[in-house]
């Protein structure tokens, strides 16, 4: 079971994608796994062949525990084994939380580091799964009334003769009153939470600030996006998500990872993009690949895929765990200036504020021009205030000069 | 000339699926639908994008003022579209 971010502890396997005696390489999704963030999808890193599909879908085990076991290389395995259906230390728990559903929040099941619970039986019967399948019912939305929360076959049944009472469709009347907050943002804010506590626990934080004027850059995309028809339009955040990039390959100190006493500069840059989820269900900060390397237009189609794949709860697992530096861009909402909160093992945070005009010196007299406040959260064991000043003032020269970010 | 109602249709059915759990039927046709809704520049642009799938319009990012409430909507789209 991967982590998918510095608080998961464990995540549930829904589906698999592959099975015993596939061959699979490097980047193939073998399994959807559901979290807090929504149902990720899992990618795989090796090139080979599957052998035996150690946990069972419809199980909720802690991260590290082995899902399958993989033959690595070229030759095929025998005659497929059976798939074992060993949950190793799991806990249960009533209904799954997917984070479309609006289920009962689960009961939290202490597990502490070095003891195993012992598995109190399948979240699901075997008969309950096979029915669930054949009547198309998705267990991650059925909530089970069996011993330990698990799904029984009068379970499923009764799920498959209503339908899902969870996924809120687009036509759907709601109440005139502001509905109540959905019990999933629940998990998510006690996953930001615990990351949150983390990270100011761990990270010594210095901050700093700097206001960047937008006029060059605000000038740039006005023109760029009057030739763009609708679909290839950019917006100013694909443009700070280029600059953050850049200027970090510049500045290669707030570019990396802080584990086991040192800082592990990256050689690529995957910026973590804070994206807002709606109805108050938090911020995530999936990433962007390799964001220094790709063009400006490229970094837009793949940043509107990101925010609305994130929203709707469809992430890959590369993109909860691969972020090298992240980026956060709240002026939309309205915070003039965003001193943000760095996510463990990332060693920066880069804030964005409102976009306003604002008076500003210009040629010696007062002049107003559109700037936005832009903050560095470092973590002062990969750098200090120098390193992180020089990082902004790489960023201020790209952002007055657009062309260096195409 | 494109007929009101799937105007209104199409607009409103773009604007529930950016922000699935609002109720249109309340939302005042004059006031700017976006901080209403929680549509941020990213959602309206993919608005923009729908009326472009569907309406087969490119609006110029000049006139995205226009198309902030339903009414302006139902008006700008009204004088833009030719059979």
């Amino acid at each position: 079971m991967p982590s998918l971010g510095a608080d998961m502890e464990a995540g549930t396997l829904v589906e698999w994608r592959v099975k015993p005696g596939q061959a699979v390489k490097r980047g193939d999704v073998v399994a959807v796994v559901e979290t807090d963030k929504g149902a990720i999808e899992v990618e795989i890193w090796e090139n080979g062949y599957v052998q035996s599909l150690v946990v069972a879908a419809g199980s909720k085990v802690p991260v590290g525990t082995t899902l399958a076991t993989l033959s690595v290389g070229g030759v095929p395995p025998g005659p497929a084994a059976p798939p074992a259906p060993a949950v190793r230390p799991a806990t249960t728990e009533a209904g799954p939380t997917a984070i479309a559903a609006i289920p009962a929040p689960a009961p939290t099941a202490p597990v502490s580091g070095g003891e195993v619970e012992p598995a109190a039986g399948p979240r699901a019967s075997p008969a309950a799964r096979k029915r669930a399948h054949e009547l198309e019912v998705d267990l991650v939305r059925v909530v089970g009334t069996g011993p330990h929360g698990a799904i029984t076959l009068a379970d499923v049944e009764g799920a498959a003769a209503k339908p899902s009472p969870a996924v809120p469709t687009p036509t759907r009347p709601e109440a005139r009153a502001p509905p109540p907050r959905p019990a999933p943002s629940l998990d998510i804010r006690r996953a930001i939470g615990a990351a949150m506590a983390r990270s100011k626990r761990e990270i010594p934080h210095y901050y700093l600030a700097t206001e960047i004027d937008l006029e060059a850059a605000l000038r740039w995309l006005e023109e760029q996006n009057r030739k763009r028809s609708v679909v290839d339009r950019l917006l100013p955040i694909a443009l700070f998500v280029r600059a953050v990039a850049l200027s970090a390959r510049e500045v290669p100190d707030v570019n990396g990872f802080w584990s086991n006493g040192t800082f592990r500069p990256s050689a690529v840059v995957h910026v973590g993009v804070g994206i807002s989820l709606r109805n108050d269900a938090g911020l995530i900060a999936p990433a962007l690949h390799d964001v220094d390397a790709k063009p400006l237009s490229t970094v837009m189609k793949e940043l509107a895929d990101l925010i609305s794949r994130a929203r709707q709860g469809r992430l890959r697992s590369s993109e909860l765990s691969d972020a090298t530096i992240t980026l956060t861009s709240l002026g939309e909402q309205g915070a003039e200036t965003v001193f943000g909160v760095i996510y463990p093992p990332q060693v920066a945070l880069v804030g964005f504020g409102a976009i306003a005009p604002r008076p500003r010196a210009v040629d010696g007299l007062l002049g107003v021009r559109p700037t936005v406040n832009v903050t560095l959260s470092g973590d002062h064991r990969a750098s200090d205030g120098h390193t992180g000043a020089l990082f902004l003032a790489a960023l201020g020269r790209h952002l007055a000069d657009p062309e260096t970010l195409k | 000339m494109i007929d009101d109602t799937t105007i209104d249709v199409t607009v409103r059915d773009l604007l529930s699926g950016l922000a699935p759990e609002a109720d249109l039927g309340t939302l005042n046709p004059n006031v700017d639908f976006r901080p209403v809704l929680d549509i941020d520049s990213f959602a309206f642009l993919q608005f923009i994008v729908g009326l472009h799938e569907r309406l087969g319009i490119e609006v110029p990012e000049a006139d995205y003022a226009h198309l902030r409430s339903l009414s302006g909507c139902r008006a700008y789209l009204k004088e833009h579209l030719h059979p």
